[in-house]
């Protein structure tokens, strides 16, 4: 549209001609090319975009200066790199082909703000290689033509088809921000009325008192030119002040309006309480702008006051004798208004409140992480969670824990609240159909036929939605018309020529659907008339009745703080649940340092995967290093790892894996870990200090980290197969040593393979550096103690040697391990010395496979009714033993020291389960060990 | 074992330190294979009773009583009130027509008794300014009235009302309490054991008249119980364990039970000296009508009634002194002692009864002591030719202070008090285990499934 060729409408292709492609087939950039070309690059499709990743554009559609680029997210110039933003932000506000705006319908005589519903476009410049989501906004400003503003946000990205096929989220993300932004916006605007009509209404009174002097010198005055001049002002004002009112109402009758927007969605209590002070404040005007209520009070009140200090005086004597500073001095407006390019533009952030902005940029932020990567990175993750999601009963065990972002993503979407309100209004809204991962029940169904008929409803779905959109950001007949006539009454009211006597009978003349005030003005004016002579005294009564009704105005203008201790207050009150809630959802503003951390991380991780395709591309020299690496040779590295990588020198860097690694690797991995060292440190010692206070848990990154340190575990320790069997069936292991950082990081290691370590890691415990007892190993299933050699290190051992029968001991000094003998073969796999894993995140990622393959089968055993309870009653339970032992040895192929790490994890899964029957907390937990020997493991 | 933790020195030291024989790790007749930690006191937890199946109450040195749920582990009450310590605690039945509701008295060093009750947790009655503060509890429910003992002996009715109290002339104060035939009540104080007789006058008042004092005991008494209808036992300090007749209370048997040993110092004292009284002390009795368990300082000895010998003993059973025991059948039984640990003994028929004791023999059953008792043995051994082995079959550690005391609960579990400050919750683990099984395939019967 508009003569941009690329702009691809949103609409099923099929009506151009183009078949629909197949949203579940490989995007073509991943599918093997029959005849490959001899410099063909997978990524040459997206690589000649002159940005190195997908960002989000705001821009504004200036009336000064045209089109204008605000704001990247992430706010950074390395993203954008040669991209030119002001090109393309021409090009995108170029196809807001509803812009539109204000003036007097046709049949009315007052300016109106047109309610504009936001437009979604989705559009291309092939040229420059980018692709971008577009979302048009209107925001309103009293000072802006016809009182909008247009602005668009835009999700770029090189990629066309990831933004068509995230089109529905894409948008809902928007929507959000969208929402957000208006939000604040109408606040903001309906402070900026109310400061304007107590402008104008303070210009009423002088023009009045003015009129009225004059009225006094005589009657032969009474048609001068000077006279009349100022007849019209008062009139141009007054007339000023009901359009302006009316301007008041009509934005509180905002949300009244049906939305036909799916996406709109408003916080309902954000909502009630700006309409509640737009009312408010309407009626207080309503009233206010009746001069007799105050002429006749300024009488009462104080005659002699001069009514320029009370207008200017620095304080005013409240009602009770309070002394406060007034919350705003009026101002006289002048006759003329300023020249449309002498004037400053509101920022964005004037426009809507700052927390309104400052919640929209971080949802935008948000929006820009959840975006990251490719689109097969996308679905695969998306896919991966809505797996998860269905095993809730064996998650806890080893996977890591959902966002809490992620839920909201899909399962149930919230209204966004930049003060959040959410917590009241929890209503779960129906989540917009989604293209790339299907609904989680329809996963069920993962066979061709079935994938082809939900890619065929979704895209169904989506081309409804998209109908609609059109329909909706359609611009109106009604706006395109009233251009004009605003701009008429504008110019109308700037030049001050038309008579009083006219536009007051042109005000009764409009069918006003706003009638209930007309009547009213009438009334006004010839009360108005007679009492004209007090006019003196009106300015003072106007002061007193502002102060009086000042409550309201003070509320609106300190929206925020207000806000604030309703949320607090909120917080108190609500029930314990509500309380978590909120929380829950307070966790992702506090999270803006880690944001920041993870933009760090994200940047890193290419490389990374990239050497990782490398590697994975010719295993041949993968193969011929691991045969040379003898075991005995890493022992030059142990010193590397006790002297530590270069972020162990930080004190808190106890939880960093150090990474320089194997062979030919060490550079390359050392050189990528010192990049992630130093953000990651602060997490470390987040975590270190408290374990349990760090919040989300462990990340995924930290979990590939530890993957790294448990695969050179794995590697350096022959018992390191021992050393699993023990955290896997449930035998507390202590991992002792006098060096804290290289406990740390054995204990970061082994942490991976804890079950069920709690949502913040609550089963591990890092550092202990005091005496061990029964209630830590209750607490525990992975310590890592302290030697010491003082009196404390010698009741600790004591301690140590009391339990050691619940216990494993790994003594990180001397290398050896204590625990009962295991020769099984279950962890062959994942223990053996000799792996050929050679990366920690490919360790990891082998790791939870096998992991997850133990948790099913724990899932299958515990919840297989006749494995624990006898299937007739003249069973005894001799009989379900002997077929749980069954079960166990000959279908599982389980040892008998194998099948304790079933039996522990199903353990965890049956009390997982019964949980929230016991009620919790209220019974202590209890652990369950066996009478067996240990044995002492040396290198 | 931990040498190569502690390193030589400290191992050489701890090796020396426990003379006594140890179990190892390998415990297949241990069944208790899971525990439960019940945090809730403040200070040591000295008394322990059984409420009912599936509760019991815990009471200690800070006053405070708790009631738990032993099938959970949850705290069900806190009976607070008391202002010291808690020197006595014993259940009440009340019967009021068909239902029979248990109460609890407990008795404080705030000189207070107070009646509880275990289910609402309010102190249904209270008496405070004693003279003195009780040290033991006695309820005769034949005749609906119960008796403390301290520095007096008093007697209550049901509705704590004092119905008669008698002063005694010894400092210690009662210190043990039996009931006996006959509307007898049998009192230990220093010494002597006192016996009374409780008579019911006509006008339904209580009178209680000293009828004998026995002083047949070289030392303190320690302990005093019923063995059956016809008989009980008192044991002293000096160990002395004394076999009486419960209706004409004549002495029927008289065993000194580390007499032996002070006969023949000379080997005895190749390590430690002269036995100390505390040593030899009868800490506590325990019977299950055949057999009467002593706790003699560290060691166990099993009495026959029947044969009225010694059928079997452990001179070192724990490294300190045994503070409470139990028989939980005719040949298991179970002790606690100040060393922190709980340990299951077996008692088992020599493997060659008739054989004369020989150094190979006796360093068999003792093995990893000095053979320094077997002198003794060897003499008592001949002279009791079924002389049986005490065996230890388990131990379950866990408390690092002295285990006070411990109520065995039978397949449910066994709960142990300790100066630590916790309390313990042993249990099978595999029957646990059976028990969450059923629990979560009910919870998917009434889920409909997963």
């Amino acid at each position: 549209m508009i003569g941009s060729p690329d702009l691809v409408a949103f609409t099923k292709e099929d009506e151009y001609g183009h078949p629909n492609p197949d949203p579940w087939g490989i995007p073509e950039e991943f599918s093997v090319p029959l005849h490959p070309l001899a410099d063909f690059n997978p990524w040459a499709k997206t690589s000649y975009a002159k940005f190195t990743k997908d960002f989000i554009l705001i821009s504004e559609f200036s009336e000064q200066v045209g089109p204008q680029p605000l704001l990247t997210i992430p706010d950074d110039p390395k993203v954008c790199g040669t991209f030119d933003l002001n090109y393309f932000s021409l090009r995108i506000m170029s196809v807001d082909y509803q812009a539109s705006f204000v003036g007097h319908p046709p049949g009315s005589g007052y300016p109106r703000l047109s309610f504009v519903e936001d437009s979604r476009v989705v559009l291309g410049d092939s040229k420059e290689g980018a692709f971008a989501y577009v979302h048009h906004l209107t925001l309103y400003d009293l000072e802006a033509r016809g009182f909008v503003r247009p602005f668009c946000m835009a999700y770029v990205s090189a990629d066309e088809r990831k933004i068509m096929l995230q089109f529905e989220e894409l948008s809902l993300r928007f929507s959000q921000a969208s929402e957000c932004l208006k939000a604040g916006n109408r606040r903001a605007f309906a402070k900026e009325l109310q400061r304007k009509l107590r402008d104008l209404e303070y210009t009423h009174s002088v023009l009045q008192k003015e009129e009225g002097l004059q009225r006094e010198a005589g009657p032969q005055t009474m048609y001068s030119a000077h006279a009349v001049e100022k007849a019209n002002e008062l009139a141009n004002v007054e007339k000023s002040i009901y359009e302006h009112r009316d301007l008041l109402k009509q934005i509180s009758l905002y949300h009244h309006r049906p939305r036909r927007d799916p996406h709109a969605v408003t916080c309902q209590k954000c909502m009630n309480e700006c309409l509640s002070e737009c009312e408010e404040l309407l009626e207080k005007y309503a009233k206010l702008a009746n001069p007799i209520s105050y002429n006749n009070k300024g009488r009462n009140v104080g005659e002699e006051r001069d009514q320029v200090d009370d207008f200017g005086g620095e304080e005013e004597v409240d009602d009770d004798g309070v002394k406060r500073r007034p919350s705003y001095t009026p101002q006289l407006i002048k006759a003329k208004s300023a020249k449309c390019f002498d004037k400053r533009l509101k920022t964005l952030q004037e426009l809507c409140d700052e927390t309104f902005y400052q919640a929209t940029v971080r949802l935008l932020k948000e929006t820009e992480k959840s975006f990251r990567g490719d689109l097969c990175y996308l679905h695969t993750r998306r896919l991966d969670k809505m797996l998860r999601r269905k095993q809730q009963v064996t998650n806890f065990l080893f996977e890591e824990e959902l966002g809490e972002d992620d839920e909201n993503e899909w399962g149930n979407l919230r209204p966004f609240c930049a003060v959040n309100h959410v917590v009241d209004n929890c209503t779960i809204l129906n989540p917009p159909p989604i293209v790339l991962g299907p609904d989680p029940h329809e996963l069920d169904s993962l066979e061709p036929p079935d994938l082809l008929d939900l890619a065929s409803e979704i895209s169904h779905t989506q081309e409804l939605g998209v109908v609609e959109s059109h329909l909706e950001s359609s611009p109106s007949d009604q706006t395109l018309e009233t251009q004009e006539s605003s701009e008429e009454t504008k110019g109308s009211l700037s030049s001050g020529k038309s008579g009083r006597s006219q536009t007051t009978r042109q005000q009764n003349q409009t069918p006003d659907p706003d009638s209930d005030l007309t009547p009213d003005r009438d009334h006004n004016t010839d009360l108005e008339r007679e009492s004209s002579s007090e006019e003196m005294e009106t300015t003072a009564g106007e002061e007193e009745g502002d102060s009086g009704g000042d409550q309201t105005p003070v509320s609106l203008l300190e929206v925020v703080p207000e806000l604030a201790g309703d949320r607090d207050s909120d917080c108190e009150g609500a029930t314990d649940g509500a309380c978590e809630l909120q929380s829950d959802l307070l966790v992702p503003l506090d999270t803006a340092c880690c944001m920041s951390q993870e933009g760090f991380l994200y940047e890193a991780s290419p490389p990374e995967a990239v050497s990782h395709l490398d590697h994975s591309s010719n295993p041949q020299s993968c193969d011929t290093l691991v045969v040379n690496q003898e075991p005995q040779a890493l022992l030059p590295l142990q010193d590397d790892y006790a002297v530590g990588s270069p972020c162990s020198e930080s004190p808190t860097a106890g939880l960093e894996l150090p990474v320089g690694s194997l062979g030919d690797t060490i550079s390359r991995t050392s050189i990528e870990e010192g990049s992630d060292c130093t953000m990651s440190v602060s997490t470390g010692s987040e975590r270190a200090a408290s374990p349990l206070g760090y919040g989300r848990g462990v990340t995924l990154r930290q979990r590939k980290k530890a993957g790294q340190g448990a695969l050179r575990f794995v590697r350096q320790y022959p018992f390191a197969m021992q050393a699993l069997w023990c955290l896997l069936s449930g035998r507390t292991l202590v991992v002792l040593g006098s060096d804290e950082g290289r406990v740390r990081r054995l204990v970061a290691a082994l942490a991976l393979f804890v079950p069920g370590p709690g949502k913040c890691g609550e089963r591990v415990q890092a550092w202990l550096s005091c005496p061990f007892t029964l209630t830590d190993l209750q607490r525990w299933k992975l310590v890592g103690l302290q030697r010491v050699a003082s009196p404390v290190g010698s009741s600790m051992l004591y301690s140590l040697s009391r339990y050691s029968r619940y216990i494993s001991i790994l003594d990180a000094d001397q290398k050896t391990l204590r625990c009962p003998p295991y020769c099984g073969q279950l962890l062959a796999n994942i223990a053996t010395h000799r792996t050929y894993i050679r990366r920690g995140s490919t360790y990891f990622l082998h790791l939870q496979s096998t992991l997850c393959r133990l948790a099913a089968k724990a899932f299958l055993f515990t919840f297989t009714h006749h494995l624990h309870l006898p299937v007739s009653s003249t069973e005894g339970p001799e009989v379900v033993e002997g077929r749980r032992r069954c079960f166990l040895q000959e279908q599982l192929g389980l040892g008998e020291e194998d099948s304790l790490i079933l039996l522990y994890l199903s353990q965890l899964i049956t009390q997982h389960y019964l949980q929230p029957a016991t009620g919790g907390g209220a019974a202590a937990s209890y652990f369950n060990f066996d009478y067996t020997t240990s044995v002492l493991y040396k290198i | 074992m931990f040498r190569w933790i502690l390193g030589g020195r400290e191992a050489q030291g701890s090796v020396e330190k426990s003379p006594v024989l140890c179990i190892g790790e390998e415990q297949p007749k241990n069944w208790f294979t899971e525990l439960q930690v019940l945090k809730g006191h403040f200070d040591i937890v000295r008394f322990l009773v059984q409420i009912d199946d599936f509760r019991c109450a815990s009471a200690g040195d800070d006053g405070l009583i708790l009631v738990w749920n032993i099938e959970t582990g949850e705290r069900l009450q806190e009976l607070r009130g008391h202002s010291q310590q808690i020197t006595a605690i014993t259940t009440f039945t009340c019967n009021n027509g068909v239902l029979s509701h248990m109460l609890l008295i407990t008795a404080s060093s705030d000189k207070s008794l107070s009646l509880w009750d275990p289910d609402t947790g309010n102190r249904v009655q209270t008496i405070s300014d004693l003279q003195s503060s009780v040290k033991c509890l006695l309820v005769l429910e034949r005749l609906c009235v119960w008796v403390s003992g301290g520095g007096e002996l008093c007697v209550w009715s049901r509705d704590f009302q004092l119905q008669c109290q008698r002063q005694n002339h010894s400092d210690t104060g009662v210190i043990a309490l039996i009931e006996l035939p006959k509307n007898c009540i049998a009192a230990a104080m220093d010494k002597e054991i006192m016996i009374y007789r409780l008579t019911v006058s006509t006008d339904s008042s209580l009178s209680m008249s000293e009828i004998r004092c026995l002083s047949d005991h070289q030392d303190q008494i320690r302990a005093l119980i019923n063995i059956n209808d016809g008989l009980f036992a008192s044991g002293s300090h000096a160990g002395e364990l004394i076999l009486w007749d419960a209706v004409d209370w004549n002495i029927l048997a008289y065993e000194h039970i580390l007499w032996e040993e002070s006969q023949s110092p000379a080997q005895a004292e190749i390590r430690m000296g002269a036995p100390k009284p505390s040593e030899m002390s009868i800490q506590h009795l325990t019977t299950n009508g055949k057999l009467i368990l002593a706790a003699v300082g560290s060691g166990l000895y099993v009495y026959s009634i029947l044969t009225k010998t010694v059928v079997a003993y452990r001179k070192v059973a724990h490294d300190s002194n045994v503070l409470h025991t139990m028989l939980l059948s005719d040949s298991e039984l179970m002790s606690c002692s100040e060393d922190g640990s709980v340990r299951m003994w077996e008692i088992q028929d020599l493997p060659l009864p008739a054989e004369p004791a020989s150094p190979g023999f006796f360093g068999m059953w003792t093995f990893g002591r000095s053979n320094k008792q077997s002198g003794p043995s060897s003499k008592k051994a001949a002279e009791v030719p079924h002389i049986r082995t005490l065996e230890l079959t388990g131990d379950l550690i866990g408390h690092s202070g002295a285990v006070q005391m411990f109520v065995s609960f039978k397949e449910n579990g066994l709960v142990t008090c300790s100066a630590d400050h916790l309390l313990i919750l042993w249990k099978n683990g595999e029957r646990q285990s059976h028990l969450r099984s059923l629990a979560l395939f009910q919870k998917l019967e009434e889920n409909g499934g997963l």
